[in-house]
């Protein structure tokens, strides 16, 4: 049981990163293997605002979330939006030039190694029942994922500005038509991916570590919860966050010889039989 | 009667569109075939039905009396059934002869020597130079297809489907986007290919259409509405109602 | 024009040698006369550049792309220092059986990758790579996992060349085999098969309308590169007497991804030029940090994709047709 309940607590966490990728890639059509840089980005955030600067943990989150988001904002705007319309070889190549850059900047500002950081007390504890340990934090992580999985759920799915997006995205010029500008939109979508990748990043901390190699270490499975949940797809991210979760701590704990490889298996299998994803419907354009 | 190509009850749906429905077509040995229909009525579908761009719902695909309908498009290539494109689908960067030596070499069953040099193929040469004199193609030959103007790519894509010395042709709108004086040319050309090559052609310019086939089939709404001789299509009160409205734009 | 003046020369000479390139050919030789201290790194390039040309062969020409090539070069490097570290030490063998490996493995994958759309294609191959990676982790009994391979003896080349400790055999070694593979690379893309991969990469959905079996082309092309980049393996395990398992690494395949595209893809020559670039500036500014390096070694692929997409040879080629352009007055 307590395998379980931490493996939901970091396929919450996969999913907080990852959905911002997902719609990157489902809904603007953008390959950003630079995705995790931005969690990285948010991490170092988070644990210079403790630890330099001394703010409470719960403020540094959401902070660490919207400078996230700012930094995204800026290379959106300036160099993102260039190669909306290139090929998927170029975006990966561009966001993997990225994705170097930033791990020479975190290695030349916070040096190699993992980076600490403190909980407060009232995250720190275990609560016990009968049959499972729940850490604190960890369920603390999974209500605050939740929350913000329906909230996300309600943006897209109920709300202008969720209705302005889906219109840009399956037909930007007529969107463009009817008014909606299509740029401000993805602009502002870009924005909440990295807000997330950056929250996702400094609740991660924690529970993923924190050291320069970051953006490379984990993007492999940021991409198989996409490949799994299926492109720009909240839900089926969601689920496959939590599957492979589940299935890699579990993996770790009880056949620690495989280790990895059963999620890479996992990823080609699923891109072979089901391009689309589990839930997927095609991708946009 | 020697058929060239036909269909069984060939069907095809996107989701819950029906594009092609139930269509039964026969076309004869030698024939210079035209399917009409309005826009919308499923003329290209079809055309990538026939040559297995795509896979159909239901129905079979017989090529000379043979079942083709599990056959992939290079397969049915092989067989001797070509088309044309009715949008330029060529090679940019390639030269024009390049271009259709490097068709001529997939006939030939070279494609896939990787030894010697191109050049060094002197039959797929010869025969690629003897097409494009025969479209008056020469003096393009060393030239970029990209380089060259939309009329003459049109050619290309002509020159490209009669590199596969094909038994059946498919055109699909071969005059589309080609000024008034070119099209007539490339209709001659057209016209000019051997008696014993069957042809069945999309077109939406009557006059041609009527100077050009011996046999008319009319599409609508992914059904055939009719077949005949132009003499017959052309006073068939059906064919005029769903014409009339075109026929007036035209 | 008519049929008897029509000049076929220009289709007929495209596989000619140019002198500009016999003359490339000529740098390793001046390499080797004018830094014979640094034959270790001139060997390094010859390897890489092969890996590099294997790669330009399936995505330059092919239009195949791939996150995950190290595979084949990890596969082969592998292959060669088992077998060497088994007591079959002659290094032709060696290469052979990297070769036929890493085809092997080629062959299979490439059914898996040549389904899917790019997207999907870039994921499977980074996939393929990583289980490869992670296989080689845990098989510590025979890989060595992260101590590396060690123990590969190498018995001399031919019989008569042994590998002497300034590199010299080995570097000699690695040219030769880079140029008799570019040659046979060089002639393949000029055949009619050649033809056709270009063909694919330019219009992949005109491809089976001419008669053209796409598939199978590009299982072929993305088999040949296997072997190439095996080869590529085994002769850096062959060399440095040892394997590592950063062979099978992400970083590795997106690094040659990046020398490929500052070189210029689809010429064979960018493949190499972009290599001896590359490695150049590798070693002379990893003296400094190399955070620095691996910094602007990002900045440099943003700035390559943002403006200088053809890399080196595109800038090449627009001078010298620039140039003749000038001279023949016409064009």
């Amino acid at each position: 049981m307590t395998v379980l309940f931490d493996g939901v607590a970091s396929g919450m966490l996969l999913f907080l990163i990852s959905v911002g990728l997902s719609v990157t890639l489902g809904l603007m059509n953008f390959v950003n293997l630079a995705h995790g840089a931005f969690a990285m980005v948010g991490g170092y955030l988070c644990v210079s605002l403790l630890n330099r600067v001394g703010v409470p943990f719960l403020a540094a989150l959401p902070l660490a979330a919207v400078l996230t988001a700012l930094a995204g904002v800026v290379l959106e705007r300036t160099l993102y939006r260039r190669l909306y319309t290139a090929t998927h070889l170029d975006q990966v190549l561009f966001s993997i030039g990225l994705v170097f850059m930033s791990i020479a900047s975190a290695q030349f500002l916070f040096g190699a190694q993992q980076q600490p950081l403190t909980l407060p007390d009232f995250l720190r504890g275990q609560i016990s029942l009968p049959g499972l340990d729940m850490g604190a934090y960890r369920l603390f992580l999974i209500l605050l994922s939740l929350v913000i999985a329906f909230g996300l759920q309600r943006l897209v799915g109920g709300t202008r500005f969720g209705a302005e997006l889906r219109a840009s995205v399956d037909n930007p010029r007529a969107a463009r038509g009817v008014g909606i500008n299509v740029e401000r939109v993805f602009t502002l979508t870009f924005a909440l991916g990295t807000a997330l990748a950056g929250l996702g990043g400094a609740l991660g901390v924690e529970m993923l570590g924190l050291d320069p190699s970051f953006p490379v270490k984990y993007i492999v499975y940021f991409l198989i919860v996409v490949a799994v949940g299926g492109s720009g797809n909240i839900t089926g991210s969601l689920v496959a966050s939590l599957i492979l979760g589940v299935l890699d701590v579990a993996g770790k704990y009880y056949v620690p010889q495989i280790g990895a490889f059963v999620i890479y298996a996992v990823m080609v299998v699923m891109l072979i039989f089901r391009p689309q994803g589990l839930f997927g419907r095609r991708a946009a354009r | 009667m020697d058929y060239a190509l036909q269909t069984r009850n060939l069907a095809k749906n996107f989701g819950g569109f029906t594009a092609t429905n139930n269509v039964s077509l026969n076309i004869e040995a030698g024939a210079r075939h035209a399917l009409i229909g309005p826009n919308g009525a499923g003329k290209t579908t079809l055309i990538n039905l026939l040559t297995g761009f795509l896979e159909p719902t239901a129905g079979r695909v017989i090529l000379q009396g043979e079942d083709v309908t599990r056959l992939g498009q290079h397969q049915r290539v092989k067989r001797g059934l070509a088309r044309t494109f009715q949008i330029n689908r060529l090679f940019a960067d390639l030269t024009v002869l390049e271009s259709v030596t490097m068709a001529v070499n997939e006939r030939l069953g070279v494609g896939a020597r990787f030894w010697k040099p191109v050049g060094a193929h002197h039959q797929a040469v010869d025969e690629a130079v003897a097409l494009l004199d025969s479209l008056r193609l020469l003096d393009v030959a060393h030239a970029t297809t990209r380089s060259l103007a939309y009329g003459k790519q049109r050619l290309i894509e002509i020159a490209l489907a009669l590199a596969m010395k094909p038994r059946v042709l498919l055109l699909d709108e071969p005059a589309a986007g080609v000024p008034t004086t070119e099209s007539r040319e490339l209709f001659e050309s057209i016209a000019a290919l051997p008696r014993d090559v069957t042809i069945l052609l999309i077109e939406h310019d009557m006059d041609l259409v009527f100077r050009f086939a011996d046999r008319i089939s009319v599409l609508v709404g992914g059904a055939l509405l009719t077949h005949g001789t132009p003499e017959v299509i052309a006073s068939d009160p059906k064919v005029r109602e769903v014409y009339l409205g075109e026929a007036i734009c035209a | 024009m008519s049929l008897a003046t029509f000049d076929l020369s220009p289709l007929r000479r495209a596989d000619r040698w140019h002198p500009a390139e016999l003359a490339f050919w000529l740098l390793p030789v001046a390499a080797y006369l004018v830094f014979p201290d640094n034959l270790v790194l001139l060997t390094q390039i010859a390897i890489t550049a092969l890996f590099c040309l294997s790669l330009d062969l399936i995505l330059g020409y092919a239009g195949i792309v791939s996150l995950g090539h190290a595979a084949f070069f990890g596969f082969g490097a592998y292959a060669a220092g088992l077998l060497a570290a088994n007591g079959i030490g002659d290094p032709l063998a060696g290469l052979a059986v990297a070769a036929l490996a890493s085809a092997a493995l080629g062959f299979v994958t490439s059914f898996l990758v040549l389904r899917g759309s790019d997207l999907t294609r870039l994921m499977v191959t980074l996939g393929i790579a990583m289980m490869l990676y992670e296989v080689a982790n845990k098989l510590t009994d025979l890989t060595g996992g992260v101590d590396g391979l060690q123990g590969i003896e190498m018995t001399p080349l031919l019989g008569r060349f042994s590998f002497d400790l300034y590199g010299k055999t080995a570097y000699w070694y690695a040219v030769a085999v880079l140029f008799l593979l570019f040659w046979a690379a060089r002639r393949l893309v000029h055949s009619p098969f050649g033809l056709s991969l270009k063909g694919i990469r330019l219009n992949v959905a005109r491809m089976p309308a001419i008669g053209a079996p796409v598939n199978a082309r590009l299982s072929a092309i993305y088999t040949i590169g296997a072997a190439y980049a095996g080869i590529a393996g085994a002769l850096l395990a062959q060399t440095t007497q040892f394997v590592a398992l950063d062979v099978l690494s992400f970083n590795r395949s997106a690094e040659l991804m990046l020398i490929l595209v500052l070189g210029g893809s689809g010429s064979l020559y960018g493949a190499v030029i972009g290599t001896i670039v590359f490695m150049s500036a590798h070693h002379v500014l990893s003296d400094m940090n190399p955070e620095y390096w691996q910094f602007w070694l990002g900045a440099l692929l943003v700035l390559v994709v943002l403006f200088a997409r053809d890399g080196v040879m595109g800038s090449v080629r627009r001078l010298s047709h620039a140039a003749g352009g000038r001279r023949k007055g016409e064009r």
